[in-house]
């Protein structure tokens, strides 16, 4: 096996995007039969890096070497003709279309529709990835996705499969199927790189890794002989500043939010209704709420925030106060804060000054205007303030929000919110696609915040996140919440079981995602 | 193979907003430069008449001042409703409503009226085009129905009620049956601000309307509103503003002005209703909001311009016997440049080269 020549190897590779240097002569080798992990944090250069192998980004400088010959990728369907194959973060599904017809429009040689359902078949039952070839994507749960991606690579008989992130968007049980699967590609002689920043999954999965940092290979090894921790700390440069929880044992307060079978129609026709949401939730306590994507989280933000008002006013009662018809800015006036789980477009406008974004959640309880006139010296004052407290890093003094980096704005607009002392901090998705630096900033804020005697309430898909700040974790599962349990003792196993539905118990009207829990 | 994409720039500054339009009305001019060149006119001398000879009188200057009010006081009202996502296409329809609501009162006032027949003419005026906008917008926000159709559709409705009322029941009986109402007395009449021009109060209106649209644009939480309902319409919801109340409060802001600058059309300048009474100032309006970024100081600039060549037009209709079509060929020429120079600042051109032996 050590003799074997690579199947992929790129050889000082740069690219710049104007003075940035994305990936400044980057080395990779990847065996034949062999997951190569492909490890660093966000910005580090792992997606330009892999455009390049994949055709969609041409190199500025070095080369890539296919099988030992130099070749140029100028189009993807340039590096699938070589055996390259590559399944995105985001999936590019018509949601109305079937799914042999999603797939038959991806192949690069035309096909008759059967013929494409036929061979769809066999390679979803070779792989253990079953999918039924007549149902509609829009049915299909997240993973059932996820699956039709991969199954259109693999039916291109790729030696090399590209996979970006593919495990944020499933549950444990379905991460364990997709290792399944993986580990049967490599059998086969085929290579996999993976890009992953869970460094649990790597160290499972993967015999090789390449660590970039911010566009350069730091590190190469074999994570099996790594701890997760000497990961991280080869992918951030340094000691990573562990979250402290030093917290008083259970000493939660008064109850603060209570939700009272809460009833929500979902406004998307293709979103999910909450049905008979109860929680508590008390001051000084930290409640996580896990779930897979979709499963109600987003209408659970609206209801909570104000977005969408409750149907019944005592549905949901902060501090003794039935506040469920009340707008959001009714609430906020009430100490209450929020952190939608969209930076761009949701908690902030791209287009507009760090100034302005603070007013988009300042204007009603944060004194920014007098007499209808907006008071720009403050907001900026509230612009630095948040700047020097959460250590958001920008150029000028106001820039606009979409010149931030990913990391810094959420650290904006997590401490936009957090400035303002609320009593009840609803945060959704706090720290998805943000660098380990950040995060670990602002989970030790929301944690402080608790602290001080504040109710956090946590939505978020992460469950290391969850286990790391909760004190008590529920799930969310086709818009039904289950009881929260204390985190000290709960297993992922469990929160696992229960985001993929078990427990739950039968359901009248069975929406679609319901179907693929197998 | 060699490719050309449009690639967005990272950071256009402040200066291009103002380059944009500057740099375009340069290259208007220097393309009916070769227009006329070609037309066979001395270009230098077709310039003076088309864009100096307006301006280089007191006369001129006032007919410059006559011709840019409406347009100034419709593309504010526009420059909100495009701000926040709101198409409002049937200024024309509104600015017609305005003046048949202002000029209603005076013919009904008509011998024995005071001197408060003009601030009510006004006052007609504004709350007719007021309701008259308010029309496609309920519709959008009750039942979803697009207001640009509904707005375009109801400018036909208004310029028909226009002609019945003019040929029927509001027809000047002392005039030999033209199709025309009475001159409006003295007392529904807006006043001359000299002698020696057709210039009125209207024009000092218009001046106010864009001082207020410009402070309430920047400075106040209204204005703050408008913008991110445009730009960010979840962050809007967020931020706890309702998008429904906003295009109620745009159209009916936008319908008011444009039925302002119908009553002071009819009761300053044209001084009764006719057919044809307006040039399709509503229309034009459109054009001028976005020559003038959708800023009211910059509407304010833009309408002067175009103001401008509607006056140069007819000058060179008389003197160098152009036809009237130049100045839509002028309008034309603006409107093409602007978009170009607003992409080129906004984007660059790269020429995207593969790789070495490309296959494909």
């Amino acid at each position: 096996m050590a003799d074997r020549s690579p199947l992929l190897a790129a050889e000082a590779v740069t690219r710049r995007f104007g003075t940035l240097v994305a990936n400044d002569a980057v080395d990779l080798t990847v065996m034949p039969g062999e997951i190569h992990a492909l490890l660093g944090e966000n910005g580090a250069g792992k997606s330009t890096l892999v455009k390049m192998l994949y055709g969609l980004l041409a190199p500025d400088a070095g080369r890539i070497l296919w099988q030992g010959r130099a070749v140029s990728l100028p189009t993807p369907r340039a590096a699938r003709a070589l055996g390259i194959g590559m399944v995105f973060q985001h999936f590019s599904l018509f949601d109305a279309l079937s799914v042999a017809e999603n797939v038959a429009l991806a192949l690069d040689e035309a096909a008759p529709l059967p013929q494409v359902a036929e061979r769809l078949r066999e390679v979803s039952r070779a792989y253990g990835l079953p999918l039924e070839p007549g149902r509609e994507v829009w049915r299909l749960s997240v993973g059932e996705r996820q699956r039709i991606e991969i199954v259109r690579c693999l039916m291109q008989n790729p030696q090399l499969l590209i996979l970006d992130e593919p495990t944020s968007v499933l549950t444990p049980q379905e991460t364990e199927g997709l290792f399944e699967t993986l580990r049967t590609l490599r059998d086969e002689g085929r290579a996999v790189l993976y890009i992953s920043h869970k460094l649990d999954e790597v160290r499972r999965l993967c015999e090789a890794a390449t660590i970039l940092r911010q566009g350069r290979v730091v590190e190469r090894c074999d994570p099996r002989q790594q701890t997760a921790a000497s990961l991280a700390r080869m992918m951030v440069g340094s000691q990573i500043a562990d979250v402290r929880r030093a917290r008083a044992e259970s000493a939660a307060g008064p109850v603060r939010l209570r939700l009272d079978s809460l009833d929500l129609p979902s406004e998307d026709p293709q979103g999910t209704s909450l049905k008979g949401v109860s929680l508590e939730l008390a001051a000084g306590e930290i409640l996580g709420i896990a779930g897979v994507a979709g499963n109600g989280q987003d209408e659970l933000f609206a209801a909570l925030s104000g977005e969408a008002p409750a149907p019944r006013a005592a549905a949901i009662v902060l501090e003794g106060t039935p506040i469920g018809h009340d707008g959001i800015n009714a609430r906020r006036r009430r100490a209450a804060a929020f952190v939608p789980e969209e930076r761009l477009g949701h908690a902030a406008a791209p287009r507009m000054a760090l100034s302005e974004n603070a007013l988009v959640a300042g204007h009603a309880a944060n004194g920014f205007l007098r007499r209808g006139f907006v008071q720009r010296d403050r907001m900026l004052a509230w612009v630095d303030a948040v700047t020097s407290a959460f250590d958001v890093r920008k150029g000028p003094r106001d820039p606009e929000a979409r010149a931030l980096s990913g990391g810094n704005l959420q650290k904006f607009v997590v401490g936009r919110e957090i400035l303002r002392k609320p009593r009840l901090l609803v945060v959704s998705q706090p720290t998805w696609g943000v660098d380990a630096g950040a995060a670990s900033l602002i989970r030790q804020a929301l944690i402080d915040l608790a602290a001080d005697g504040a109710s956090v309430l946590v939505i978020s898909q992460d469950l290391d996140e969850l286990f790391e700040i909760a004190d008590r974790i529920a799930v969310i599962f086709h818009g039904r919440l289950s009881p929260a349990r204390p985190a000290e003792g709960l297993t992922r196993e469990a929160v696992g079981l229960l985001m993929g539905g078990e427990g739950f118990g039968p359901v009248a009207d069975t929406p679609p995602v319901m179907e693929r829990v197998a | 193979m060699m490719a050309l994409v449009l690639e967005r720039r990272a950071e256009a500054g402040k200066w291009a907003l103002l380059a944009a339009p500057l740099l375009a009305v340069g290259l208007t001019m220097a393309s009916s430069l070769v227009v006329f060149w070609l037309l066979g006119q001395d270009p230098w001398r077709a310039l003076q008449v088309y864009f100096i000879w307006p301006v280089s009188d007191a006369w001129g200057l006032q007919e410059v001042a006559v011709k840019a009010t409406p347009l100034v006081l419709i593309s504010v009202g526009l420059a909100l409703c495009f701000r926040s996502n709101n198409w409002n296409i049937g200024a024309e329809g509104q600015f017609l409503i305005g003046a048949i609501c202002g000029g209603g009162v005076a013919v009904w006032t008509h011998g024995w009226g005071g001197p408060w027949v003009l601030p009510l003419m006004l006052l007609a005026g504004a709350a007719g085009g007021m309701a008259y906008a308010l029309i496609p917008a309920v519709l959008k926000v009750r039942l979803r129905v697009n207001e640009i159709l509904v707005s375009l559709m109801l400018v036909y409705v208004a310029d028909l009620l226009l002609d019945w009322l003019v040929r029927g029941p509001w027809r000047d009986p002392m005039g030999f049956n033209m199709p025309q109402t009475v001159t409006f007395a003295r007392d529904a009449t807006l006043p001359l601000l000299f002698d020696g021009g057709r210039m009125n109060l209207g024009s000092v209106i218009a001046l106010v309307v864009v001082v207020v649209a410009a402070v309430v644009m920047a400075r106040t939480l209204k204005g703050f509103e408008i913008r991110l309902v445009g730009q960010a319409p979840r962050a809007a919801r967020f931020a706890g503003f309702s998008d429904t109340r906003l295009t109620i409060t745009v159209f009916a802001v936008s319908g008011a002005l444009a039925g302002l600058a119908g009553v002071i059309e009819a009761a300053g300048t044209v001084r009764q209703l006719l057919p044809g009474f307006s040039p399709g100032y509503g229309f034009t309006a459109i054009i001028v909001a976005f020559l003038g970024r959708l800023n009211p100081v910059g509407c304010l600039i833009a309408g002067i311009f175009i103001a401008i060549t509607f006056i140069g037009g007819e000058n060179a209709q008389i003197i160098l016997r152009l036809p009237r079509d130049m100045t839509l060929v002028f309008q034309g020429l603006l409107l093409f440049y602007i978009l170009a120079c607003d992409t080129l600042i906004l984007y660059r051109i790269r020429r995207r080269v593969p790789l070495q032996g490309a296959q494909t």
